[in-house]
């Protein structure tokens, strides 16, 4: 079983211009608010969560040739149709989002961290190394960062686990770290320098002691 | 919105735009909205009226000036910047911000020494609840590519040019942590009152593409 994400794009070769854009252009077409509004609103019902969403944009297979609201509209379709939505038996929603609870429910957010089901296996300042592994599902560990040492800077807590919440199997809620690197040991001696430590928030699955 | 149809604040389109489609087709991908929206209103999930909330909300309320706040309050105020800098989240949300896309929100400083840049590599999270929705260029391919790998390169797409000597310091969002810059305070600013500093502070400079306005 092969997973390919089109979205993991830190490192690539994109040549092309970045489009400067004014504070105010939020949106470039009339259907983009709607879809924004969309995704948005079905998050309450539980038909999906951010990480099914985000897995199921990131294998739509022309991910690259869409803008960033029709890769939201495409994967809401797809979702749609995978939940049964337009079945005999369509899942209830678990919530439906009232116009008069959006304010409050912008507010309050859905919190990512949980109580950790044990203790966190590395430290402020210890060296790790991720691991270099594909999986045959959505991960949150970027392709540039894998088999990569670096030191963690930051522990978050126990967040929930993309890994699995992808996938319909739970929340399986794991420790949250920012792995920061020197810029050599992502890009080589080659990459003109910059100066630069870049990090990812990664997960105790990703990490081994290095 | 509709102020044609003052009567109908429940209206689940645009109206201004519903005049204009009536004078021409419908495009493949707005009739995918509209079919979409359709099903899932008659299924039960969606309240139309509620995606009216939202669009306004993120169009009118929840955006870059929320965060210029919180960034002019700790160019002022030497306490807050510390709460900011050791708990965003509560700091952030003591000044009346907080939830979506900003649950867990860390605030990173540019100081002479150092110039931070935001960037998620893998889709698109970005500090709603301080921000509001991400620019497009941050959702692009060349962005999402670069400025992991040749920020230099990127700033000066920007307009920005660091001295050689300023260390750059790249946080990829890969996870639900939201990061914010909190850019230097601009030289000669010492007379400026909190709000007139807010003013300087772009959506730009808290990404860490932008800097400043300057205070002259």
């Amino acid at each position: 079983m092969s997973y390919q994400s089109n979205a993991d794009l830190g490192g690539q070769d994109v040549r092309d211009a970045i489009l400067m854009e004014p504070e105010g252009d939020l949106f470039h077409a009339p259907w983009e608010p709607r879809v924004m509004a969309l995704v948005v609103a079905m998050g309450p019902t539980g038909l999906s969560n951010i990480d099914m969403n985000r897995a199921a944009r990131e294998t739509i297979p022309n991910y690259r040739d869409l803008s960033y609201y029709e890769v939201w509209l495409t994967a809401l379709e797809k979702l749609v149709l995978q939940q049964g939505v337009l079945g005999d038996a369509p899942p209830a929603p678990k919530q439906v989002l009232r116009a008069e609870l959006v304010a409050a429910a912008i507010s309050k957010g859905s919190a990512f961290s949980r109580t950790p089901a044990g203790p966190a296996r590395y430290a402020l300042g210890q060296r790790v190394r991720t691991i270099a592994v594909q999986p045959a599902h959505h991960t949150r560990l970027p392709a540039y960062a894998r088999g990569k040492a670096g030191i963690v800077e930051r522990v978050h807590g126990a967040h929930v686990f993309p890994d699995t919440n992808a996938r319909g199997l739970g929340e399986n809620p794991q420790w949250l770290y920012t792995v920061a690197f020197d810029e050599k040991e992502l890009w080589g001696e080659q990459n003109p320098k910059q100066r630069s430590t870049i990090s990812v928030d990664a997960f105790e699955p990703y990490l081994e002691p290095a | 919105m509709s102020e044609q149809h003052p009567h109908e604040p429940h209206s689940h389109h645009s109206h201004e735009h519903e005049h204009d489609h009536a004078k021409r087709a419908l495009s493949p991908i707005e009739l995918r909205v509209r079919a979409l929206e359709a099903l899932l209103t008659e299924k039960g999930y969606i309240d139309p009226a509620a995606l009216d909330v939202l669009i306004d909300a993120y169009q009118t309320k929840i955006g870059p000036r929320n965060g210029a706040r919180v960034v002019a309050r700790a160019w002022c105020d030497g306490e807050f910047r510390r709460w900011l800098l050791a708990d965003a989240t509560a700091a952030i949300a003591s000044l009346g911000m907080s939830g979506r896309q900003g649950e867990h929100m860390v605030a990173v400083e540019n100081t002479p020494q150092v110039h931070n840049l935001v960037v998620c590599t893998l889709c698109s999270c970005y500090p709603w609840a301080v921000l509001g929705l991400p620019p497009t260029w941050y959702k692009s391919a060349p962005y999402r590519a670069r400025a992991v790998k040749d920020p230099r390169g990127v700033l000066r797409e920007f307009g920005v040019e660091l001295p050689e000597s300023t260390q750059i310091r790249i946080w990829d969002s890969t996870a639900e942590v939201r990061y914010l810059v909190l850019p230097q305070r601009p030289a000669g600013s010492e007379d400026l009152s909190e709000q007139q500093l807010a003013n300087l502070v772009t959506r730009d400079s808290m990404i860490g593409t932008g800097l400043p306005g300057s205070a002259a």
